[in-house]
């Protein structure tokens, strides 16, 4: 007799863990599978966790979990070869509750957040890969895993088995990726005192910093350089689309090193130690990559459903979020015992209606427009730079005189007319 | 000078767990031989994972960091990609 359950959710990182909490909490017995000796073994991000969706799922967590600081200040950085023009803002109410968002270690956190919808009476387990839905009759029934007489039957299968998601797409519900839907990130975390850590980055003990690094980090291909703090590591890391790394042919771990030795960022990072080194996917597909997100006895959340906002380098908020509106549709569908896809369908619904679906909305087109107009990197971050230079270099110069030279600087009347095009086109993809 | 420079010193610093057998597998070895000169996995693979041997592709997979851009970046579609078995493969101890 193979065993039944009424829900079992593929994946523990943040999306199936949070729709397993709430599940569990609310009585449905779910299974939790996860292929990784343990939660978060498989998972990477570069570590920002926003507040209000997690505590959407547990208030006041932040009393317990395994947080690293809470972000007080946001650095973006335009740079170029040995210059940058920094944009920041820094707030004292980011420092106390309710908080913004934190940095977090992954390994650490997704653990003890599964062990929390344990708590609620999930059960977890752990080395196991779903490999396939079971179908029948055009429903999802259940999932076949790698284990001696794997089969596991349920009413409804979530899939939150993330970026590569093998089962919605053995399901028909999405293609394969382009390499333009998908940006590779690599990172380390740097082990440094955290007196260092706190005098270089101006921060009091329990604060933290977030930069965001345009331009340069990337040598001009669509991406974004990062250098986050934790409580004694630093984690910085350099994400740009697959598509771009293969047009430019480049070594993602050198474009890495690259950016551990820029000028602008060398200082400081000096003096510290590697202890890992990560490499994953991120969707950054958007809106028009959200695939086909419920079906007969089953439903795809959070990075399987490329729900991310690659612009606010938000993700696992959106993850929480899906699998929050998962599980409040499956106890619907639960009290209804109706698990068809128009019953499950409501998830869409919700999700569409959700900051979710309106922010992927808002910026549909932005990443792309990005990709295909490669002059706002390559050459419209240095002239930012330059005239930054111009202005601020007091060299007996009138300031009249700056004013006309950076004019200049923008080129022919045809390039400047293409300038203010191409920022109002700029303009159009993220209003 | 900054530590951990090149990949293999970078990949030093990473716990796996490496089955026995591969999760990777190059589907028609001939098309590397002669379809593809960029043999791109050898540069975008985030672990260099993908080695051109002369005349073959070597792929250690025991490096592997499971993110996928083999099977995606791939021009001819030519690496079936799979998870590795339950518990095997990369495990993240931090980030």
């Amino acid at each position: 007799m193979p065993e039944k359950f009424d829900c079992i959710v593929v994946g523990a990182g943040p999306a199936g863990t949070a729709c397993a909490y709430e599940l569990a909490k609310a009585g449905v017995n779910v299974l939790l599978l996860e292929r990784g000796e343990y939660p978060g073994a498989k998972n990477v991000m570069g570590g920002v966790l926003y507040r209000k969706m997690m505590e959407d799922i547990i208030p006041e967590f932040y009393k317990e979990a395994p947080l690293e600081r809470p972000i007080v200040e946001q650095r973006f950085m335009m740079m170029d070869k040995e210059s940058a023009v920094t944009f920041s803002y820094k707030g004292l109410e980011w420092g106390r509750e309710p908080y913004n968002n934190f940095t977090v270690l992954r390994a650490k956190f997704d653990q003890w957040f599964a062990e929390k919808a344990v708590e609620q009476g999930a059960l977890l387990v752990c080395e196991t890969v779903a490999v396939e839905c079971i179908v029948e009759n055009g429903r999802v029934v259940g999932v076949r895993t790698d284990r001696p007489d794997g089969d596991i039957y349920a009413d409804v299968v979530v899939l939150a088995d993330g970026v590569n998601s093998l089962l919605a797409k053995q399901l028909g519900f999405h293609r394969e990726w382009r390499p333009d839907e998908v940006a590779l990130a690599t990172m380390e975390i740097l082990k440094l005192d955290k007196n260092i850590i706190e005098d270089r980055f101006n921060l009091e003990p329990n604060q933290g910093c977030t930069i965001e690094i345009f331009g340069d980090a990337t040598k001009g291909i669509v991406g974004t350089g990062f250098l986050y703090t934790n409580k004694d590591t630093l984690s910085i890391g350099v994400g740009t689309l697959l598509s771009g790394l293969i047009k430019h042919k480049m070594k993602p771990y050198e474009l890495l090193e690259y950016v551990k030795n820029h000028p602008m960022i060398r200082p400081y990072i000096q003096g510290s130690e590697p202890v890992e080194y990560l490499a994953h996917l991120i969707p950054e597909g958007g809106y028009h990559s959200i695939p086909k997100v419920a079906g007969h006895g089953v439903l795809v959340v959070g990075d399987a459903a490329q729900l991310v906002n690659a612009i606010h380098r938000e993700g696992s908020n959106m993850a929480m979020t899906s699998g929050r509106l998962a599980a409040e549709t499956i106890i619907m569908a639960k009290a209804q015992n109706d698990f068809s896809e128009s019953m499950l369908d409501q998830y869409r619904m919700k999700l569409m209606e959700s900051f979710i679906g309106q922010d992927l909305k808002k910026y549909k087109d932005a990443t792309h427009h990005f990709e295909r107009f490669p002059q706002y990197f390559e050459q419209y971050i240095p002239m930012m730079n330059r005239a930054a230079s111009q202005m601020f270099t007091v060299d007996g110069a009138s300031k009249w005189e700056k004013q006309q030279k950076i004019w200049r600087d923008l080129g022919s009347a045809k390039q400047k007319f293409k300038l203010a095009r191409d920022m109002m086109k700029a303009w159009k993809v993220m209003k | 000078m900054m530590k951990a420079q090149t990949i293999e010193e970078k990949q030093y610093l990473v716990r796996f767990n490496a089955d026995t057998k591969s999760h990777l597998h190059v589907l028609d070895p001939n098309i590397c031989l002669t379809k593809c000169p960029d043999k791109i996995c050898t540069i975008f693979c985030p672990a260099s994972v993908y080695k051109w041997e002369e005349v073959r592709m070597h792929v250690g997979y025991e490096g592997c960091h499971e993110c996928g851009s083999c099977r995606i970046g791939c021009p001819y579609e030519n690496i079936q990609w799979e998870y590795p078995r339950g518990g095997y493969g990369i495990v993240f101890r931090l980030g």
